[in-house]
Order: C-alpha cells, then structure tokens, then sequence
C-alpha cells in the first residue's frame, strides 16, 4: 500500500500513514486552508486501508492546536477506526497533549467520549 | 489632493492614530480576510504577546480567539452589494490590549434575514455553562452540520469555552436588506 507523508506547515500537520512499518500518526499544527481538501486524501487511503488492515493498529495524534473546521474531520477519521474496531480489527488511538494543555486534554476526552473504541491519553513535555 | 485637503487627511491619520491609542488597540484591519491575511494576523500577535512574556494559556486563548473570528469573517460575510461594494469576505478586525483583556472584535455586512438565527444561536450559546457548551459542541460536531463552506456554528462556541466569557454582539442597520454585526470577544490576562 502506497505511503502517505506530508511534512507539516505552521498551519498544517505532519501526517504519516504507513501500513508496511506500522506508523500511523498526524501531529502538528491544524488549520489548512480548505479542511475538506487537505483530509480527503486521509479518509480515502483509511478506506482503502479498512479492506486489508493491519491484525493491530495504533493510531497517534500529537496535535498541539487545531481549530474547529478541523476538529469534525479528525472526528470522521476516529470514525474509520472505529469502524474498523467494529469490523474486529484490533486498534487504539493513542492521543498525546503536552502537560500543561487541558484544551488538549479535554478535547481527547471529548473524541473518546463520542466514538467507541480504546483510547489512551498519554502526556508529554514539550 | 490639495494643500488644505492634504492637511485635513494628516490630521485625521493622526486623530486616528490617538483614538486607536485611546483604545489601546495594537491591530485593526479592514478587508478581505484571506488565508495569508490570518496566517499573518495570528504570528504577529503571537510574537507580540511572546515579547511581551504574556502567559502561555493567554496566548495560546487569544490564538483561538482570533483564528475562529477570522474565520466567521472569511466564511459567512455575505456576498452582496452594490456593484462598487463587494463584501463577500471582508469586515474589519481589531485587536485590543486593555490591562486586564485581550479584545477580538469583528464586524461585517450580513444580510438582515440572517440576524434572527445568528441572534438565536449567539444568545443559546450564551445562557449555556461549561458542561452545556462542552455538550452543544459535541453534538454540533457529530451531527456534521458543516456548512459547504465549512463553518458549523462551532467557532461561536469554541470562543465561548476558551474565553469562559459571554459573546458580545449587535447589530447595527445599514439599509432595509443589510447591517453591520459587530461581535467582541475577551480574553481576560489573568492565566
């Protein structure tokens, strides 16, 4: 399956999606232009990914700030895991927050709240 | 511009100069808010309030703040107007630095049928708590009510969750199709 890399901007995460070595992760500052645009090709690779996923997979956000148009489209992307969590796929997002951020925190607690499937908040130092 | 006109504009530059002094405001802008123009607006607050050694949650509050606005500015002023007048994404943004807020205020062209359900929306999300908001939020995200052009009514509701604070918001007529609608949003300096 073909890799995803995009390397984070000040207004947009660092995103890689690879299945071969097992590294699933966006991270970084969210605010694209056009949200819609920039996580289309996002959902369509987890699509594609769904039909031949991984026996685990480990989904990590290290998001430091995303803004509210962003924050439905990381909900559509737990929504794919979750699905593929009901599909009896093994997975777990791992969502981190810089300690001192309970925005950040409340907002993991927020996504974990709305979709069913294992969540781990996991803290770090900046 | 003649000499007497010429003079007349400086000393309005600098009666405009003095009144932004007396409100203390460190930004204002007036039209089209674009991508680069937020871009631009948020750094240079940011690197403002860094030198200025402002509390990490202020900062981190006033970046949310200003981000959402721009935004509603951008998305939803309306597209109407005469034919020298376009207003489809423009108003003007200001930022303030009193003692103890940070002031975001906007203001733009909305056409007047859309004054009852902003007014409802506004004063809904207004009478909610923290839980109430933390809750309309949730389920405003879940149900998707993304507009095409992306709003969801949820950058109303993430500026009242960080600022902890009522939205401000009037309406001021233009004409019988339009008015003004101002909305201003503090951010208090104690972290």
């Amino acid at each position: 399956m073909e890799v995803i890399k995009i390397k984070g901007t000040d207004d947009t995460p660092n995103i890689i999606l690879d299945k071969e070595n097992g590294i699933f992760e966006i991270s970084g500052r969210s605010l694209p232009e056009d949200v819609t645009t920039f996580y289309e090709p996002i959902l369509n690779w987890l699509d594609d990914y769904q039909e031949e996923a991984n026996s685990k997979t480990v989904f990590t956000f290290k998001l430091v700030y995303f803004n509210t148009a962003s924050s439905k489209l990381i909900l559509d992307i737990l929504m794919k895991l979750e699905e593929m969590h009901e599909n009896g796929k093994e997975v777990l997002i791992k969502w981190y927050y810089p300690e001192d951020d309970e925005d950040m925190e409340e907002a993991g607690e927020e996504y974990a709240d709305i979709v069913d499937v294992p969540f781990e908040q996991v803290s770090y130092t900046l | 511009m003649d000499k007497s006109n010429v003079k007349g504009f400086l000393e309005f530059v600098y009666d405009f100069y003095r009144s932004m002094k007396a409100h203390e405001i460190t930004l204002v802008y007036e039209g089209e808010i674009t991508h680069q123009i937020t871009k631009a607006f948020t750094s240079l607050t940011e690197s403002n309030m860094a030198k200025e050694s402002e509390a990490n949650s202020v900062q981190k509050k006033v970046f949310h703040v200003m981000v959402e606005c721009l935004q509603n500015i951008s998305k939803h002023a309306d597209s109407f107007g005469s034919d020298d007048f376009l207003f489809a994404g423009r108003g003007i943004f200001m930022v303030s630095k009193g003692e103890k807020d940070y002031h975001v205020t906007t203001g733009n062209v909305i056409e007047n049928d859309k004054i009852e359900e902003l007014t409802e929306m506004l004063n809904h999300i207004n009478s909610l708590d923290k839980e109430g908001l933390k809750q309309l939020y949730k389920s405003q995200m879940k149900e998707g009510r993304l507009s095409e052009k992306g709003g969801a009514g949820l950058g109303f509701i993430d500026i009242a969750r960080k600022t902890g604070k009522e939205l401000e918001f009037h309406f001021l007529p233009i004409d019988e199709g339009s008015s003004f609608f101002l909305l201003t949003s503090s951010v208090s300096r104690n972290a």
